[in-house]
Formats: C-alpha cells, sequence, structure tokens
C-alpha cells in the first residue's frame, strides 16, 4: 500500500535532499526528497527519527504509577498523557463518574494545558513564518525576530503560555509533570490564593486571545490565494464532541466527518475505539499510521486536532469562541475548511474557547474544596480519550489481578496525523518545489506544512518490535552478500 | 564510662556504650545514615554514617565514643565520600525518582538532595530485577533495594516470622523472599508487620497508594532529612 510520492518506483540516480532536522517542532523528526536531474520530486516523506517505546515499558509496572510515569512522553504537553492515563484507569478501579471535584480540577488542568500549548505553538513556534512570510531571511524567523518586529505580539505571546502554565502549577502541583490526577480523582484541591491570582489575569487572556484570533483572521483574508491553497488536501475529521454535539475536550464520544462533511461515524464511546481505528505499520517509518478500518488504509486516514474539531463539533459552549467558529464557517460558506493553514485559526479559536472555559470555572467552589477521590467495581482494562492540544490521544491499559499493567496501547495524536502530514508535505513539494532550483526558504515552506498541524514527535514513536528491519551487506560493486530481514 | 568528645569542635557528651552516632543523636547533633535504626543494633552497611576520628575512617553508628574524641562528620571531606557512596548506590540499582510513588518519602532521595549528590558520576548497573506482585496488599520493587536490611531484621527480630533475606555476595548480592515460590503471597507476610513499613527507599510498598499524597507535600519535600530525622517522632520510624 503506498500513496502517491510515498515511494519513488526507481531510486537510482536520485538526489536526495533532507531538511534535518525540521524546526520549530517539537520532538526530532526529518523530511527526505528524492529528485531527479530536472528537479522533479519522486518520493517526499517526513521520518520520525526517534524512538521512545513507553508502550514496552510501562508494562509490569503498577498501575498507580502510570499517570505520572507516561507523562514523561512529552515535555510539552505531559497534562494530556496525565491525563489520559488517569481517565483510563478510572475505568480500572471502578471510579466512574470520578467527583465533581476530580473531574473540575482535571477539566481546568486540561484547558490550562490546551491555552498555553496553542499560545506556545502559535506565537513561539509558526508566527514568525506568518508574520515574516515563508522565505524571509532565516536569521528573523523565531521569537526574537516576532519581539523586536512586533513586540506587543510577542509579549502577549509569552504572557498567555506563562498563564497556562500557571493554571497548570495551581491544579497539577508543577509546571511540567505534575502528580495531581490519580486513578479514581485528583489528590489536591485548588487553593484560594491560586485562585485569586488566576481570577485577577484571566480576562486580560480572553481579551489577548480574542485578538489572536483576529489576527490570524486577517492573514486569511488578506492572502485567500495562499492560506485557502497552500499544501492543501482533503481527508476526513475525528475528534470528540460533547453528548450533545458541543466541543469537549475533556471528555465525550468518537465522531468521524468525511472530506465533505458529512457526519459517517457518531455516538463511538471512547471504550469501544477499536471498532474505529486500525494502525498500520509501515517499513520506513517509526511512527505507525492509523486509519478507520471500515474504509481502509487508503481511504480511511484523517486529520485530529482544531482544524478537525473547531469543524467536527456542532457549537463551542463559550460565546465568544462560538462567534468565532461561526465566523470561520463562514469565510468557506459553510464548506469544509482543509487548508492546512487554517489550523492556526482554528488553534486561536480553541484558545480563546480555553481562556472563556477558565474564566467560567474559576468561582466553582468544588475546586477548592468537595471529595476528591471515588471507588468501585473492579475492571481488567480501561481507556481514556482526552483531545490534546494536538487531537485525539488514546490511552488503553489492561491490568491484572496482581495491580501491575499486562497491556498499553497509545494512539497519539501526532499519529494521527501521519498521513496527514505526509500528504501536506507532497502536496507542497509538487506545487512549490517541483522542477525548480531548492533554496531555505523553499524547503521553509515544507517546515511551514508540518508545523501547521503542530507535531509533537517525541510522543508519537511507542512500538517495539513492530517495524520490519531490514539489513543488506554489499560489496564494493553493491551487490548484496546478505540480507537478514526481521518482520 | 561517661564522658565527652567533640563533634566538629564542639562537645557532645556520652553515656557507657553509646556510639558516636546514637551520642550525637542524643545531643541533637544529625549524622546521616541510612541503614542504622534505633530499634536495632548498629548494622554499619550503608557507611553513610561515616567519620573520621584520629584520622581513620569509621562507621558512626557502630564505633563507641570515646572521651576526648575529636571526631569530623560534617566537613568537605566526610561529606564528599558520603556522596560516592549514595551515587554508588544509585547507580546500583533503578532508582527513577521522577515516577516513583516514594518520592519525596525515600531516605536515600532526601540525602541525595541533603548532600547536594548532583549527579550519578558512575555508569549505571541497571539490573534487571522484576517486581513481586504477588501479594494482595503489598508490592515489591527490587528495583530500589540498597541492601540496609531493616526489612530482614525487622521481620526477623520484630515479626518473628523471617520474610526477607539476602542472598549471593558482592556484587551479586539481592534480596530475595523466603519461601520455597520465592513469592510474597507464599509467606504470612502482613501489611501491618514491622517490615512492611520499615523500608527506607521504595521496595516495600502499600498496594493502591501510589500518589494520593501530591508530589510537593510530601515528608522531604516539606523538610530537609537533617531536620526530619532529629524529631523525637522520628525516631520509631525513621
Amino acid at each position: 500500500m503506498s500513496f502517491e510520492l510515498e515511494t519513488a518506483a526507481n531510486r537510482e540516480n536520485l538526489r536526495r535532499v533532507a531538511i534535518d532536522p525540521v524546526s520549530r517542532v517539537e520532538g526530532h523528526g526529518k523530511v527526505t526528497l528524492l529528485l531527479d536531474e530536472a528537479g522533479h520530486i519522486h518520493e517526499a516523506r517526513l521520518h520520525i527519527v526517534e524512538f521512545r517505546g513507553f508502550e514496552a515499558f510501562i508494562r509490569g509496572r503498577p498501575y498507580w504509577e502510570v499517570p505520572v510515569m507516561v507523562q514523561r512522553l512529552c515535555g510539552i504537553c505531559p497534562v494530556s498523557h496525565h491525563l489520559a492515563a488517569a481517565k483510563a484507569l478510572d475505568r480500572v478501579v471502578g471510579a466512574v463518574p470520578v467527583t465533581a471535584t476530580a473531574d473540575k480540577m482535571r477539566r481546568l488542568m486540561h484547558y490550562g494545558q490546551i491555552l498555553q500549548s496553542h499560545a506556545l505553538h502559535f506565537f513561539h513556534l509558526s508566527s514568525p513564518d506568518l508574520l515574516f512570510g515563508f522565505g524571509s531571511p532565516a536569521g528573523q524567523r523565531n521569537i526574537v525576530g516576532v519581539a523586536q518586529a512586533h513586540p506587543d505580539i510577542a509579549r502577549q505571546g509569552v504572557l498567555l503560555r506563562k498563564f497556562g502554565q500557571e493554571v497548570i502549577r495551581a491544579t497539577a502541583g508543577k509546571r511540567i509533570h505534575g502528580t495531581a490526577a490519580v486513578p479514581g480523582g485528583i489528590n489536591r484541591h485548588l487553593t484560594v490564593a491560586d485562585r485569586e491570582l488566576l481570577a485577577a489575569e484571566v480576562e486580560q487572556m480572553v481579551a489577548w486571545s480574542l485578538g489572536a484570533v483576529h489576527m490570524v483572521r486577517r492573514l486569511h483574508e488578506a492572502d485567500a490565494a495562499l492560506y485557502d491553497h497552500f499544501g492543501r488536501f482533503e481527508s476526513g475529521l475525528l475528534s470528540l464532541v460533547r453528548e450533545d454535539g458541543a466541543m469537549d475536550l475533556y471528555d465525550g464520544h468518537l465522531r468521524l466527518r468525511d472530506a465533505d462533511g458529512r457526519i459517517v461515524r457518531d455516538d463511538v464511546a471512547d471504550q469501544d475505539y477499536l471498532s474505529l481505528i486500525t494502525e498500520e505499520v509501515r517499513a520506513w517509518s517509526y511512527m505507525k499510521f492509523p486509519y478507520v478500518t471500515a474504509l481502509g488504509p487508503q481511504a480511511g486516514w484523517y486529520k485530529v486536532g482544531p482544524l478537525a474539531r473547531v469543524q467536527n463539533c456542532d457549537f463551542i459552549p463559550s460565546p465568544l469562541a462560538e462567534a468565532e467558529r461561526k465566523a470561520f464557517a463562514d469565510y468557506s460558506g459553510g464548506a469544509i475548511q482543509h487548508a492546512p493553514l487554517a489550523y492556526h485559526w482554528a488553534r486561536m479559536i480553541e484558545m480563546l474557547h480555553a481562556a472563556e472555559v477558565i474564566r467560567e470555572m474559576l468561582p466553582d467552589p468544588d475546586l477548592v474544596a468537595g471529595e476528591r477521590m471515588a471507588e468501585g467495581v473492579r475492571a481488567a482494562e480501561g481507556v481514556g480519550i482526552i483531545e490534546a492540544p494536538r487531537g485525539t490521544l488514546i490511552h488503553h491499559y489492561g491490568v491484572g489481578d496482581d495491580d501491575l499493567v499486562s497491556m498499553c496501547n497509545l494512539i497519539v495524536s501526532t499519529t494521527h496525523n501521519n498521513q496527514a502530514m505526509n500528504q501536506a508535505v507532497r502536496e507542497v513539494a509538487r506545487t512549490c518545489l517541483d522542477g525548480r532550483e531548492l533554496t531555505e526558504g523553499l524547503l521553509n515552506h515544507i517546515e511551514v506544512a508540518i508545523r501547521a498541524f503542530d507535531p509533537c514527535l517525541s510522543c508519537a514513536t511507542h512500538a517495539l518490535g513492530k517495524m520490519p528491519l531490514l539489513v543488506e551487506l554489499a560489496d564494493s560493486r553493491g551487490e548484496v552478500l546478505d540480507r537478514i530481514r526481521r518482520d | 564510662m561517661s564522658g565527652t568528645f567533640l563533634l566538629d569542635g564542639q562537645p557532645v557528651p556520652f553515656e557507657p556504650g553509646q556510639t558516636i552516632l546514637e551520642a550525637a543523636r542524643a545531643a541533637g547533633r544529625y549524622i546521616p545514615h541510612l541503614c542504622w535504626h534505633p530499634d536495632f543494633p548498629p548494622h554499619g552497611s550503608c557507611k553513610l554514617c561515616i567519620v573520621k576520628v584520629a584520622g581513620r575512617h569509621v562507621s558512626g553508628c557502630a564505633m563507641p565514643a570515646k572521651e576526648g574524641w575529636e571526631v569530623e562528620s560534617d566537613t568537605p571531606e566526610m561529606n564528599g565520600e558520603r556522596r560516592a557512596l549514595l551515587q554508588m548506590l544509585f547507580v546500583e540499582g533503578n532508582h527513577f525518582c521522577p515516577s516513583c510513588e516514594k518520592s519525596g518519602d525515600c531516605q536515600l532521595q532526601a540525602l541525595a538532595y541533603d548532600l547536594e549528590m548532583l549527579t550519578p558520576r558512575f555508569d549505571h548497573f541497571f539490573p534487571d530485577r522484576p517486581v513481586d506482585a504477588s501479594h494482595p496488599e503489598v508490592l515489591l520493587d527490587f528495583n530500589r533495594c540498597i541492601y540496609c536490611e531493616l526489612c530482614v531484621r525487622a521481620s526477623r527480630d520484630k515479626d518473628g516470622k523471617s520474610v526477607f533475606a539476602l542472598t549471593n555476595r558482592g556484587i551479586h548480592k539481592h534480596l530475595v523472599v523466603n519461601a520455597e515460590s520465592g513469592r510474597l503471597a507464599d509467606t504470612d507476610f502482613a501489611a501491618d508487620d514491622m517490615a512492611a513499613n520499615i523500608c527506607p527507599v521504595g521496595v516495600i510498598l502499600h498496594k493502591r497508594v501510589g500518589f494520593a499524597v501530591a508530589i510537593g507535600e510530601r515528608t522531604y519535600d516539606r523538610a530537609p532529612i537533617h531536620e526530619v530525622a532529629m524529631r523525637p517522632e522520628a525516631a520509631s520510624d525513621d
């Protein structure tokens, strides 16, 4: 099974160009292009070059250790892994539902995470491309360049992220790798002092987030030809939605829309994700390729993340973000927007929603008092799904009678977007690079397309012993003397 | 014969039969230790209580105090020795503090902080030590064992059960469960045994507790071990 430009028909006499590392993304990845003498592209691949293996080494560990250990997957969105694991293990300890205090503390933590991660991605990582141009001088394309040319924007970005980090500290105990969510609930309350600290700043965060949405919208309107078409491809959309169809980034059921916006599957309970998705392994990448089982690997891949979520939900349950969602839909006349750069617009709408949710939640008395833990009938396995900043995050654990983890499956947001990102890379390679002399600025176009998805490459590679390995021994004339293959 | 010795230049009185560590403790002076416990005779295995007396390095927990001695403990030289010992203990097992449920309540970690151990320094052994989760109430994570034998001594001398033992010698020494199957479930071990509640590190763990107490609110998060160990209530459980 292969897609156009995934594998060159004949690799001989092709020139290899590598973008290594892909910059201003989280984790380590590279892009390889194979070109002929005329500069035509025959192959374009996004490779994930690091290997983590958490699925393997969490096995045999006690289940109560899992939410703390697996979040070490990532330094950017550990909260997402922390909460997805805790949600999965709530099932194992029978804490369904958890207490109001636990649910609200975790939600507040999660929306703080969404806010800080979206701010980091947009302002620190992507805004230089959008503000200065994809081919602008490389030395300027960073947050320092933004701070020099647009000091107010850079300052807002830094302070928005800081606020999100403070929400995480107040709820999780630490800004990075907190330990508050435990199987069955939460181990702390929000202090009144922290609540007042956050409440004093939250109005400003809502205002700045609204400003950020409008800034991205203006960029789209000012150069629709670029923003609507750059790297564009069509695919289905997958995300959680709330029972009533509202956007909910912490909990809900899975919904799949096709590229035209029709709902294909709805009301898929988180515990039943395996009835929806299969993961495919390809020989050239450590990252798996998930697809909707019923549609097959060729047609069943999809997008996750802000662009999917904003268009998959029926409405956003906070007024300012809902108004911006409608404006987003009106921009394309109600048609599904598939342009990768529209991810930024959708991401800022979500950041605004997160700020509004935090503002609404802070006065809630359940955050500062109330029962923290619940328990019930023990189960042998559990699934936890959360909408992480980058998209749908699935944690699935089996736990034995001895309390040790017997099985672990993690499908991370960036893994869902694997095919989509490769597709964007190939579209940009085909439309922007093919037949042209490659410059740094031109190659950055490929990175711009990858960045739009906000990939977290360190999170995305876990499975041990799944990828075929082929080792060939060749002599000086290139003749293969020996070959070992492990499937 | 009672008398006085000098600990880092300060006089410390002692009673007949008291060791340097015991006399120092009674005088409110802390000497680091891991394997020493007030309920048991000196063990002298961890060597963290190393002090310098008359040019020689001795275990403060085992050496009887003597009149007129000048004992060096809280000095750069002795603390350097202790750091090296801690570094060896850390690389010998698998001590992964970031996801260890004992973090903040672990004496090995607390001493490493207190003595400003900043790096592992030696190559890690990465030993393969499977956990024993067979018991319904208690988990054994051998990865973190420092061979202090507190569980061995508590089970044998206080609980009257002899559930634990160290086997093999030297570099191959390790903690085992005294059952034909080697499984904790096949012993008469109970969660309220003294041996179940004495481990200074994260080997003997009550199941399903985990991170119920938040990191940041734990014993050694709140106060350094040189303060905690000197509290009166610490005498029976440190």
